[in-house]
């Protein structure tokens, strides 16, 4: 992921920036994303339960795939918010380990946080759940780019 | 000692293809994600169609790593239950008609997926193929590769563990 370049917006703006640039991307409107929190390094995205993002039709149960879709994005999300990281970043990699499947009808809300960066890597954790706060549904960990602006 | 005469090559066609059929058919998440699943002998390959909505950087533009992960465990999932079906498709002791009508077997549930991206996902198709490493009676352990205009340049890979459904209980 890459903002459009603009380095002459002032730091206050780089929610709003990193918000608006996050729900314009095509793949996570397609999955119904919305960007519920962002600043400092974290960030918060919800996602509606969906028939179309169905892993298994005899329980309802939403795939793995979407789950790992989400945490992606909002890994990404927390990094592009850190008061250091000048620009994008992409995924380097990306660990997600399944707890339980999401309870049907339920939405999926992932909160990461980018809790240390260097020049090149920003190290992210995340966490999903439905409307059991206290179960996860998912944790995750990855590396992510550190983009320069050129 | 005299061999049993093969089953015709229709008939092992048939059954293997309704098998993948109802395997990948009952999974909406495919659909909507434009995943299709080739079969050569037992040998799978997913293909993800381009489509403007698996766009993550509309800038470059490039696949969203998302999208990117997804297609792979989604391959990997096929692959694991394909492997865990297969003598049962053979021997012919799978009820086909049942698993075209959706009465499908208790799957292979994912514990952990690790993806590495490698280079970003070009706006054009992809392709995955994924091996099972280590099928043991509780856990699976399964790597996934995709590509898009070279086999040897890999754009993402990633290994998954599995738990296996208990054989026990029907």
């Amino acid at each position: 992921m890459t903002p459009p370049n603009n380095k002459s917006a002032p730091m206050v703006d780089k929610a709003t920036i990193a918000r608006q640039f996050i729900e314009a991307i095509p793949y996570s409107k397609a999955l119904g994303m919305v960007l519920t929190e962002i600043g400092d390094g974290l960030a918060e995205i919800v996602m509606d339960y969906n028939p179309a993002l169905v892993g298994d039709p005899q329980t309802g149960v939403i795939h793995g795939g979407a789950i790992s879709a989400l945490m992606d994005t909002c890994g990404g999300a927390a990094v592009m918010s850190h008061a250091d990281a000048p620009a994008g970043t992409a995924t380097i990699d990306l660990r997600i380990d399944y707890m339980r499947g999401a309870i049907p009808g339920q939405a999926i809300r992932a909160r990461a946080e980018c809790y240390h960066i260097t020049r090149s890597v920003a190290f992210v954790r995340a966490k999903a759940f439905d409307e059991d706060a206290d179960n996860p549904v998912a944790t995750a960990s990855g590396a992510f780019t550190v983009e320069r602006l050129k | 000692m005299k061999r049993a005469a093969p089953e015709p090559v229709q008939i092992v066609k048939q059954r293997r293809d309704a098998a993948l059929a109802a395997l990948v058919g009952g999974v909406p998440y495919m659909q909507f994600m434009g995943i299709g699943v080739e079969r050569r002998g037992d040998e799978l390959t997913a293909t993800m169609k381009f489509d403007e909505k698996l766009i993550g950087n509309p800038f470059l533009p490039a696949l969203h790593g998302g999208a990117t992960a997804a297609f792979l465990e989604v391959t990997a999932i096929i692959e694991i239950s394909w492997a865990m079906l297969w003598n049962d498709i053979e021997s012919g002791a799978i009820d086909v008609e049942a698993l075209v009508a959706g009465d499908l077997p208790r799957l292979p549930k994912t514990i952990d997926f690790t993806v590495d991206y490698l280079r970003s996902g070009l706006p054009r198709d992809a392709y995955a193929r994924a091996k099972v490493i280590r099928a043991g009676r509780r856990y699976a352990s399964v790597q996934v590769e995709a590509w898009q205009d070279n086999r040897d340049r890999l754009f993402a890979q990633a290994t998954c563990h599995f738990l296996m459904p208990n054989r026990n209980d029907g």
